[in-house]
């Protein structure tokens, strides 16, 4: 099975948007586009206020992704589990609707008997570890955070970690929001090498407001423009996973 | 499609409830409940067969893949690796279907709850055990992964130490899938997350160091030094302290091996003897013993490259033996120098000589 490669956005953050469009249209629209938004809400002593915790269900679900709110210590754990949790959702996905075409239009994993899931199980494994990834990952820079960055460093260069023991290429891209001057902020573009981020990161600036929205508005563009780019490189019909799912 | 707060666990299970499988109709009748990770959690249910411990999620996913890894299990002859498994199978509740499998019921304290009621001297037994264990394992391409004492138990008596969730278990090559940050290699920034032998014997490094610090401790400068800073100022410890260093850097290449060590460190004599490297002898690494109890041990059973790694870190012991060490190294050093300056010599003499000839030959010609 040629496998394309698998989009996420992994948004990071402490509460509430303040500004711009509605982030949960945002994910949905993303999500059409065949984008995955997994959202991790950040707590410190202070527990986010049901307002902010709807929010974030509301955008993993609206993006098909999914959402953990966590305690800032256990966050290294949190978002390589989120981020594989959402790979294997997205592969099972494709896994089932492949499945519907061949055994007919209700039929899912879960409907086979467990003998034959163990086996359709393996393939996803398979598929998790071989998969190309690319990861957009948002952090949310609002005043709140600010003690918060240096753990969210800690834990995405541990997920670069896990994810680059995988044999499947990664590529990761960093955006914060607010930026210096615009909503949005490129901290990082694709590359491989997540590490980067440990030289930029620490000179980050807090701002206001959360433009939320905005940010995963600009978020799902940067996959486009990533990919329109590689068409103009090299001209092979890549599948991606929104024409399939 | 979501997950919550993990405090929370929607998937309580009241005592007395009765579970019947879909596919295969067999009845559980839930007792209580044994533990709850990340993933899932455990009940004690009784069958007609006796008792077992089911395992039940949210996620039918989890318990795929965990079913894999027990059948896979299954087909190790003679090894008591995981739980042995019963029944797999699905629960039609009126909020929607819960995937479970049932095994072996295995009843026993937790690792360091045994050690504590029957004393550290147990350690070396129970480290013997779980390294032949995984040996096993290893043979067969897996890799177990989240190794922590709460996924050891150890039955008896006789005590047997066993594993249980293989939640975290991993084919060789692949990916770590679960781990607990204070037995990751990452986490102290010590190596990476493909699973190899070396992942799970730095586990057991860490386990045997949980055993002497039952809180833990956090990260702070990571990597060796604060490792070793830990076992060095433990009493514990310092026997196994070349055990551990070896196992933390990688340097042991199987569960046999470092079982080994382990066993070296309970009989230092004999094992020092037996595993001697070329260049030092006998008489000096038994000197050595009597000096600083178990600093020798460790470089003496590794030859080679973990050896000459390990004891310039080793500020445990005595200085004389490391700078001997250090001199024999730098005289084998000046005599491969010389060698191979010989090898050059040779090879410019015999490509003078081959040049000289054949202008000798072309000259013959014209």
């Amino acid at each position: 099975m040629k496998t394309g490669t698998l989009k996420q956005i992994l948004l990071i953050t402490d509460g509430c948007s303040n500004k711009g469009e509605d982030p949960v249209a945002m994910a949905a629209l993303a999500s059409e586009q065949g984008i995955t938004v997994n959202v991790i809400g950040v707590m410190e002593q202070d527990a986010i206020d049901d307002k902010g915790l709807t929010e974030i269900e509301s955008i993993a679900a609206a993006g098909g992704g999914v959402s953990q709110v966590v305690y800032s210590q256990q966050l290294s754990q949190t978002v390589q589990m989120v981020t594989r949790k959402a790979m294997t959702q997205t592969l099972q996905g494709v896994v089932n609707s492949e499945l519907k075409q061949i055994l007919g239009k209700s039929k899912t994993m879960e409907d086979l008997p467990p003998e034959q899931r163990g086996e359709i199980m393996e393939v996803v494994d398979e598929l998790g570890e071989t998969v190309e990834l690319e990861v957009m990952i948002l952090v949310d820079t609002s005043a709140s955070m600010k003690h918060k960055l240096p753990t969210v460093k800690e834990a995405l260069l541990d997920l670069s970690l896990s994810l680059n023991a995988r044999s499947g290429e990664n590529s990761f891209s960093v955006l914060v929001f607010p930026g210096k001057r615009a909503e949005t902020e490129k901290l990082l573009d694709w590359t491989p090498r997540l590490e980067k981020l440990a030289s930029i990161f620490p000179k980050l600036t807090t701002g206001g407001i959360t433009p939320t929205g905005p940010a995963i508005r600009e978020a799902a563009a940067s996959f486009r423009q990533k990919r329109s780019l590689r068409s103009l490189l090299s001209s092979d019909d890549e599948q991606s996973f929104e024409e399939s799912v | 499609m979501m997950m919550n707060n993990p405090s929370k666990n929607p998937y309580k299970i009241e005592q007395g409830t009765i579970i019947c499988g879909k596919w295969h109709k067999h009845t559980y009748v839930i007792i209580h409940e044994l533990g709850s990770g990340a993933n899932g959690t455990v009940y004690l249910a009784g069958t007609a067969g006796g008792r077992t411990a089911l395992k039940i999620s949210h996620d039918p996913l989890t318990i795929t893949s965990e079913v894999n890894v027990l059948k896979s299990f299954a087909k190790v002859q003679g090894s008591a690796l995981g739980p042995s498994l019963l029944d797999v199978d699905d629960w039609e509740t009126p909020e929607g279907r819960i995937s479970f499998y049932a095994m072996e019921y295995i009843s026993g304290p937790g690792f360091l709850e045994f050690l504590e009621q029957k004393g550290i001297d147990w350690l070396d037994v129970l480290l013997l055990q779980l390294l032949k264990d995984l040996q096993v394992l290893h043979k067969n391409g897996w890799i177990f992964g989240d190794l922590k004492p709460e996924n050891l138990i150890v039955t008896g008596p006789p005590a047997r130490i066993r594993c249980i969730d293989t939640g975290g278990t991993t084919p060789k090559g692949r990916a770590i899938k679960e781990f607990t940050e204070f037995f990751d290699r990452g986490y102290w920034g010590l190596g990476g997350r493909k699973a190899d032998e070396q992942y799970d014997l730095f586990a057991v490094a860490m386990i045997i160091i949980n055993a002497a610090y039952p809180k833990r401790f956090s990260r702070k400068e990571g990597g060796k030094a604060q490792l070793l800073g830990a076992v060095n100022s433990c009493s514990i410890l310092t026997k196994y302290s070349n055990v551990i260093e070896c196992a933390l850097s990688g340097s042991y290449r199987s569960a046999e091996e470092m079982r080994k060590g382990v066993l070296g460190v309970i009989q230092p004599s004999r094992q020092s003897g037996h595993h001697h490297t070329k260049n030092q002898s006998t008489s000096s690494s038994k000197k050595r013993h009597q000096q600083k109890g178990s600093a020798g041990t460790g470089t003496a059973a590794f030859p080679g490259n973990s050896a000459r790694r390990g004891s310039p870190l080793k500020h445990t012991a005595a200085t004389q033996p490391i700078k001997a060490t250090r001199t024999t190294r730098s005289a084998q050093h000046t005599s491969d120098k010389k060698k191979k300056s010989g090898l050059l010599e040779t090879a410019v003499i015999l490509a003078i000589v081959s040049i000289l000839y054949f202008f000798y030959l072309y000259s013959q010609l014209v």
